[in-house]
């Protein structure tokens, strides 16, 4: 999809576009509008004005999956929340990256049980872990700031 | 009708003043990266494994493997290997250290309770809460990395509250 599925392989202009489109990509993240538990309330705050969300060009929060780029996973994941948690991911663009916020949504936390799923990595590819439980919302932001690192070093290769 | 007007640009007007007046005041905003953030001295973040500073036992390990931690974690987070100090090489005081001593933040819920159960005082939370990383694996906190010190962006507030805290 998009401007990387047009050009051929090897072309010179690729070297500098991919680092503007990357920065540009990187800059903006609009985050999906999708909170599961407490972790949330925390995403939240980090949109409000002491923290600010927008600095990092990630306040615009959608209310469909099609048109963000970033899942913040906030909060437990149950067995019965998978399916509908997975297709979500299904239905975001490429390319999407995914942050796994909190104790929970990393590996399960606390609620090492039948009806958790140990880890939102079982389901879909997690490209950032953010401990906490709750993280503060500044945890967040530094791992919205970890992302932007990683999309930087992103090839349009990678999703070719 | 003319009243109204008159009265309805007043109100409108006065809301715009308090709109206005919000113009001159300092933002709210805290520029996390750049500037630090703002802790109650109550706040639990990463766990530091402590030395002894000073004293006899100075530089030698505060932990001694007992497994307390571990045993008093609600998450099961914690996981102690103890060892025998051998002679020549002591790591700790007493008999046993601990050989492997990890923690899996991402299972972690920073309770505080593994600072609670210590005998020694050893392990600590401190203030650091930018602990993103891209793998499970690599946030697995060994010893190594425990046993250095946190150094969080960030300012302590006095809230009259750090008398209470242990170890701090």
């Amino acid at each position: 999809m998009g401007i990387e599925t047009a050009l051929p392989e090897g072309m010179v202009v690729t070297t500098t576009l991919e680092k503007l489109v990357d920065w540009g990509r990187g800059r903006s993240p609009f985050p999906f509008l999708f909170g599961l538990a407490c972790c949330a309330i925390e995403m939240m705050a980090a949109g409000g004005p002491r923290h600010d969300i927008a600095r990092f060009g990630a306040e615009v929060f959608r209310g469909t999956p099609r048109q963000s780029d970033v899942m913040i996973v906030s909060g437990r994941v149950s067995q019965k929340m998978a399916p509908v948690v997975k297709r979500l991911h299904q239905q975001m663009p490429d390319p999407k990256w995914v942050i796994a916020m909190g104790a929970c949504a990393s590996s399960g936390g606390p609620f090492e049980n039948y009806a958790m799923i140990q880890g939102v990595d079982k389901l879909i590819p997690v490209d950032v872990y953010v401990p906490g439980c709750p993280p503060r919302p500044e945890a967040l932001l530094y791992g919205i700031i970890e992302l932007y690192e990683k999309i930087q070093g992103e090839k349009f290769s990678d999703y070719r | 009708m003319l009243r109204d007007s008159i009265v309805g640009f007043w109100h409108i007007l006065r809301a715009m003043g308090l709109t206005f007046k919000y113009f001159f005041t300092k933002p709210v905003t805290v520029q996390y990266p750049e500037e630090p953030v703002k802790l109650y001295p109550r706040f639990r973040g990463r766990h530091e494994l402590r030395r002894y500073e000073e004293g006899p036992y100075e530089g030698l390990e505060r932990c001694i493997g007992c497994s307390l931690c571990a045993a008093y974690c609600p998450t099961q987070c914690i996981y102690v290997q103890a060892g025998e100090n051998k002679d020549g090489i002591q790591r700790s005081p007493g008999e046993r250290y601990a050989e492997i001593y990890e923690i899996n933040l991402l299972r972690c819920m920073f309770c505080g309770y593994c600072e609670e159960a210590c005998p020694t005082g050893a392990i600590v939370l401190r203030r650091e809460f930018a602990l993103a990383g891209y793998s499970r694996q690599g946030l697995i906190y060994t010893q190594d990395r425990l046993l250095q010190p946190a150094e969080p962006n960030a300012v302590i507030l006095d809230d009259g509250t750090a008398a209470g805290t242990r170890g701090k």
